[in-house]
């Protein structure tokens, strides 16, 4: 008898063929409806460090080059006060086979495939992570599904995924083109149990442990070059795997005095799943729209338990401008002959001004850079932008309007951060924790994991439930 | 551009995967009034002409069905046109550096 493939059967059959298609079962870890043992998750993959750098050293991936930008120091120190702006450095992270970090995170997900015996991978994905698993597919004669989320219902595509689309199928992937709508997920389901194919999902241990070299590599460098640590890593803040990951690679390291500091596009105000917002967005990731409610609450995702867990690790949590980023991205192009995409220079553009509230002496590492190419690159975004009714021109980034005003600075001081309220952030975590839960009580062991998942003290998690009239059991 | 497949060519083909009524419930309303459409690429099983349905064979060997929508479907996205508010930053920070330099 075939399958019933309505939205509501296959999205009823989820816990069955996410199982399958993960080759993990998440109940080992799991102790009860909020307590789940983390670590225990990260490490029963069997992915150490070592054995991680090992399987990146064969593809190819990582130990990617870390560069000093003195012309952009430079401009930094033109208006700092005397005696600041610190030393930043880039990750030139576009130097992996397809360009972004992202084979870090694809190369374990397609090691264990192909170690499990899958006959291929799927991603759903509309960023850089979908050419990243094409490509550690190819490498490894693997078939491999990219389902995106490309078009309004006008059938006009947004210029960045249009290329990442391009991407894959140049890696010889089979993509999905999607029109919007969360039931991205739903028809990555469907194609999971049609073909069998091992789910390279983001949020698995594996998708994040690949992350931790990257922040490994950075403290290596910075002490053999500087002789000390970072004083901040900003790192492009958007599902929560690249702060995940790289703040435990930072850790690993012994880099414990280093702030992770994470940063996103600001696109308040425009709905993710709205077929009208859609394109009235400039950037399709690195944005708020995934990195609020991402944070907030992390098992939203294709997996029973997410493994990027951002809150358990972010020290600050900045936004910059649409228009800031493309600024910038013009700027490390034309001062640094840097020619990289613009999503990937999201921290560096915070970068900037956080480099200037810090002595001279200190450096600030920016974690990534991405590929450039048609359609990914700002001249494309911009004028895309305009296409579609949001007003484009210079002055002071403070006048920005997500989807209706992008505004590029007239002056490299005017690039600025506005500091996202992390407290905030914790508490609607926890909220989201008990209620989602349908939770009016928890224990002491609950509370210690909500603890540790938000980078609260117990007794600080204690308050925000007396406020939200949650009982705590002794 | 061709308006007949032959089989085996590089095609594009359409698909409604969900009409609006089965849908997702947690969908903003503009969203809620369009169908999930798809469009998928591999060689055609057979011949057909833009606008009829056919089967075709996918990179990863799936084999499924839509209507035929192109031949030989390629990319035609861009760089752009140059952008007036881009243009100048190179020259504007690059007298900057010039005159730090100067300065020592």
């Amino acid at each position: 008898m075939a399958r019933d493939t309505s939205y509501r059967a296959v999205m009823a059959r989820q816990n069955e063929i996410m199982k399958k298609s993960l080759g993990m079962d998440y109940e080992e870890y799991v102790k009860g409806p909020i307590v789940f043992d983390y670590e225990a998750m990260m490490s029963g993959s069997g992915y150490t460090l070592e054995k991680v750098r090992e399987i990146q050293r064969e593809v190819g991936v990582g130990n990617t080059p870390l560069l000093e930008l003195k012309n952009v120091t430079e401009l930094v120190r033109r208006y700092a006060k005397p005696g600041y702006g610190a030393r930043i450095c880039v990750k030139d992270e576009a130097c992996n086979p397809s360009g972004s970090f992202k084979d870090r995170r694809a190369s374990v997900s397609l090691y264990h495939a192909a170690k499990k015996g899958y006959p291929g991978a799927l991603a759903a994905t509309s960023g850089n992570y979908g050419a990243a698993v094409a490509s550690q597919a190819a490498m490894r004669n693997l078939g491999c599904i990219i389902v995106q989320e490309v078009f309004d219902s006008r059938h006009v595509g947004q210029p960045e995924i249009i290329e990442k689309t391009r991407k894959c199928e140049a890696f010889g992937a089979e993509v999905v083109q999607l029109t919007v709508g969360p039931e991205l997920f739903y028809v990555a389901l469907l194609l999971l149990e049609e073909t069998g194919y091992f789910n390279a999902s983001l949020y698995s241990p594996y998708g994040v442990a690949g992350i931790e070299t990257l922040g490994y590599e950075i403290v290596e460098q910075c002490r053999a070059r500087y002789g000390k640590d970072p004083a901040y890593v900003v790192v492009t803040h958007a599902g929560g795997g690249n702060v995940t990951g790289t703040a435990r690679g930072l850790r690993k390291a012994g880099a414990l005095g280093t702030k992770v500091v994470g940063a996103s596009v600001d696109l308040t105000g425009l709905h993710m799943a709205s077929d009208r917002d859609f394109n009235r967005k400039s950037f399709t990731t690195g944005h708020t729209g995934f990195g609020v409610p991402f944070a907030t609450w992390p098992d939203r995702t294709d997996v029973p338990k997410n493994a990027a867990r951002p809150l358990r690790y972010l020290d600050r949590y900045v936004t910059v401008t649409q228009g800031e980023v493309f600024y910038v991205t013009e700027v490390v192009a034309t001062v640094e002959g840097l020619e990289r995409g613009p999503a990937g220079n999201t921290s560096l553009a915070a970068a900037i001004p956080l480099a200037a509230e810090l002595p001279e002496d200190e450096i600030v590492v920016v974690q990534e850079t991405e590929y450039t190419g048609a359609g990914k690159h700002p001249q494309a975004q911009l004028d895309f932008a305009r296409r579609n009714g949001v007003e484009v021109r210079r002055g002071d980034p403070r006048e920005n309007v997500p989807g209706k005003r992008i505004v590029i600075p007239e002056k490299f001081s005017q690039l600025h951060v506005t500091e996202m309220p992390l407290d905030r952030m914790r508490r609607s975590y926890i909220r989201n924790a008990v209620q989602k839960n349908g939770l009016k009580e928890i224990n002491a062991e609950e509370v210690q994991f909500l603890a540790e998942d938000s980078k609260l003290t117990p007794e600080e998690v204690c308050r925000i439930l007396e406020e939200l009239e949650v009982k705590v059991r002794a | 551009m061709s308006q007949r497949c032959a089989k085996g060519d590089w095609v594009m083909i359409h698909q409604i995967i969900l009409e609006p009524h089965e849908r997702s419930k947690d969908i903003p309303e503009d969203t809620a009034k369009v169908p999930l459409e798809a469009w998928i690429k591999g060689w055609a099983n057979d011949s057909a002409e833009v606008g009829q349905e056919v089967e075709i064979t996918t990179p990863s060997g799936r084999i499924t069905k839509g209507r035929l929508v192109e031949v030989n479907p390629g990319f035609t996205h861009t760089y752009g046109p140059a952008v007036p508010e881009l243009n100048p930053i190179a020259q504007e920070l690059r007298a900057v550096l010039k005159e730090a330099k100067n300065r020592g």
